[in-house]
């Protein structure tokens, strides 16, 4: 058979379902045997929303995301797309097509080298040279792309390759000499940090994405409440954690929740589990768990190190170390230290303090009805910008996996893209895709993909008519000199969902919220709900730039 | 502080490229990089000169490591070690002062490869800090031209 049919089958092989695409020249053979296959292609309307949308779809599946692009600006506009799922650890498998082999490097016709493009945002890349090559290559990729830490990797397949004959079989067992994860953490590692753990006093555990990657969520659970510790979790770790357990406490880091933000600051151990001491996470990094000894468990070595010197190191996965601890660890109990961290927790002087206007619509008060609303099939995804975190610190997944975003990149467009490959995901599933003005219009063109797959999904949009998060940043560090950051082109949001058929909502006063919700939840029906908000309000708390995380500003007016 | 690196990888395609970029994007600072094939023609061998501190090179060797085609990473630094480099210099040298100059070629225990009316080729191996005297004692003599090959390094005895 030909090199795409072998291809096409491959993917069939690894049991992928659905891809995401736009073809275009270099691929018209891999469409011609995509049209043959049980593979259903989902036209998206760029090819940035199609990684997106695979990125979503691999959130949700838990195996690889696959999109499709041309060669040239096809490739190029997968790039944002792939950095993001590169950033944030996601699973996902690009194929591209390439110019044929024979004028690969004269600056073809959409030639472009993809390969060295995407070298620094793919965990690994290929350039096929034959066709018997693609099995293998095929096996490779999507094992690569889900084992360890998971990433995206690429297959450029230049077009006479292609076409032209494959007779391997596709193999039974990989074996990559250089590609060996480590699974198992290091047993006296292990019972270092149990030693530690059973000493503490005032343990605190912060945990990542690492932890949904690994399908840890319930022995996480079973492990803080072994240790009697609190939770802290990194944007890419909500839904790591049921959050109706008191030992919750939000997320952690510059817009992070008081008591995660101080109890992280005071603990004595501080256990990370799947997390990297990311920048925004840690502000000031020698004023982060200063007072702790960290542990630090991740399946990546090179993230060990890299940003703090842990006391322990643990080398695997997540759900397996936590098993092995939990064979040595004694049943704790904090009593002082857990009523210390509750009197951390938010109060009314804290993020719910609202201005004095009731009526006065704002992100916060839609996105804790939204919390409050919400069921075991809701899965909310959001943009990048203010909306994102008031949505973390507000939105409570009931849900595993029930709350995604880019955090790694903080990719302005991914919501709605993420939505779409959520819902093909998940078709029982409720999709929240919540937005704002600025990054709604980055991607808005996948509502005609939303519209063509019969997807209901929910388009909750905050219009304050500005780019709200820079704006805040120009408050706070440019002495409120603002500028490029309204949006006065902005259309008719309600005309334009109107015109893909969408349901659509306005709201603007907070009477409105739970009625709206309730009908968008229930209404089965792609639906736009327009949120009319100020641009006045900024998310709180805030952690200033070069300050340590419990000198936050709570409110309007805190100092 | 200088550590030499010597890593194994598959002999494939783009492996440089991906080794150098990696390099250059989280600014580590190569001194020098040898490649070539081993005693498996699917394998090569590069030798990496990184000047770094402890926890520069344990990141370095990490983020290597992270390549699918690296197989195996040493930081030879610490053990007994030969290492190699081989110099080419073209020396600008007429007759009335050829002499001389072969005479420092004789102290360095290197050879003359070329010589033309005007200049002279001088091939040398050694390490490092005896192919930097060699080339000083050279520059009086007007040094056209340098070749270096980068550090070769192997570890004494078996293991």
């Amino acid at each position: 058979m030909k090199g795409s049919e072998a291809l096409i089958k491959c993917l069939e092989y690894e049991g992928v379902k659905t891809v995401f695409g736009y073809p275009g020249g270099t691929v018209l053979g891999l469409y011609e045997a995509l049209r043959h296959s049980s593979i259903h292609n989902v036209l998206t309307r760029t090819e940035q929303g199609a990684a997106h949308a695979a990125s979503g779809y691999a959130r949700i599946a838990g195996m690889p995301g696959v999109c499709i692009a041309t060669s040239g600006p096809g490739a190029t506009n997968l790039v944002t797309g792939i950095a993001t799922a590169f950033m944030d650890s996601i699973p996902m498998v690009a194929i591209t097509g390439q110019v044929p082999k024979s004028i690969v490097g004269t600056d073809a016709f959409q030639e472009v080298d993809i390969t060295g493009i995407t070298k620094p945002i793919t965990k690994h890349n290929y350039l096929v040279t034959e066709a018997n090559q693609i099995p293998q290559i095929v096996r490779e990729a999507f094992h690569i792309a889900s084992t360890g830490r998971p990433g995206p990797v690429l297959i450029d397949l230049p077009k006479d390759v292609a076409d032209s004959e494959c007779t391997a079989k596709i193999p039974g067992q990989i074996d990559l000499p250089g590609y060996k994860p480590t699974i198992k953490g290091h047993p006296s590692q292990i019972k270092l940090a149990c030693k530690i753990l059973n000493q503490s006093k005032k343990p605190v555990i912060y945990v990542g994405g690492g932890i949904v990657h690994s399908g840890a969520e319930a022995l996480l659970l079973e492990l803080s409440e072994r240790l009697d510790a609190p939770v802290a979790v990194t944007l890419m770790g909500k839904g790591a954690f049921p959050y109706k357990n008191n030992l919750y406490m939000g997320m952690v880091g510059i817009h992070g929740c008081p008591a995660a933000n101080i109890a992280v600051c005071n603990c004595d151990v501080l256990l990370a589990i799947g997390a990297r001491f990311d920048d925004r996470v840690t502000s000031n990094m020698p004023d982060f768990a200063s007072n702790a000894q960290i542990i630090h468990i991740d399946v990546d070595p090179a993230e060990i190190g890299k940003n703090i010197i842990p006391k322990v190191p643990i080398v695997g996965d997540a759900a397996s170390i936590i098993k092995d601890m939990l064979k040595c660890l004694n049943q704790a109990s904090h009593p002082e230290w857990l009523a210390q961290v509750e009197a951390w927790r938010p109060t009314e002087q804290g993020v719910y303090y609202e201005g004095k206007d009731d009526e006065a619509l704002t992100m916060r008060k839609v996105l804790h009805q939204l919390s409050e609303m919400t069921r075991d099939n809701v899965i909310v995804t959001t943009d990048v910008g203010q909306h994102q975190m008031v949505a973390a610190q507000f939105y409570k997944a009931r849900r595993a996996k029930g709350f995604i975003s880019s955090g790694g990149l903080g990719t302005m467009g991914y919501g709605l893209p993420a939505a779409v490959g959520a819902q093909l995901a998940s078709p029982e599933s409720i999709v929240f895709c919540v937005t704002g003005d600025g990054s709604f219009q980055m991607t808005f063109n996948e509502l005609a993909t939303a519209s063509a797959e019969n997807l209901p999904i929910k388009v909750l949009l905050f219009n304050n008519n500005n780019l709200g998060m820079v704006r805040q940043l120009q408050k706070f560090y440019m002495k409120e000199n603002y500028y490029s950051v309204d949006m006065p082109g902005n259309p008719d949001f309600i005309k334009l969902a109107q015109a893909y058929g969408m349901e659509t909502y306005t709201m603007e006063h907070t009477g409105q919220i739970q009625e709206i919700l309730a009908e968008a939840m229930d209404n089965n029906k792609a639906t736009l709900i327009e949120c009319k908000v100020s641009c006045e309000e900024m998310v709180y708390p805030v952690v200033l730039c070069g300050r340590s995380i419990d000198e936050m500003i709570l409110f309007k007016g805190d100092k | 502080m200088r550590h030499t690196l010597s890593v194994l990888v598959e002999n494939k395609a783009g492996v440089l490229a991906k080794i150098a970029g990696l390099f250059g994007r989280r600014a580590y600072n190569i001194e020098s990089l040898a490649v070539g094939t081993t005693e498996r023609p699917d394998i090569s061998r590069m030798t990496i000169v990184v000047d770094a501190d402890e926890r520069e090179i344990e990141q370095v060797m990490k983020q290597l490591h992270k390549v699918i085609e690296v197989l195996k990473i040493s930081n030879i630094t610490e053990e007994e070690y030969i290492e190699r480099e081989l110099v080419l210099i073209k020396v600008q040298v007429d007759a009335a002062k050829r002499s001389e100059v072969m005479q420092i070629v004789d102290v360095f225990r290197a050879r003359i490869v070329d010589i033309s009316p005007n200049s002279l080729i001088i091939e040398a191996t050694g390490e490092q800090k005896k192919l930097d005297a060699i080339q000083e004692a050279l520059r009086t003599y007007g040094i056209k031209e340098i070749v270096r090959t980068g550090e070769l390094a192997m570890v004494r005895g078996l293991k």
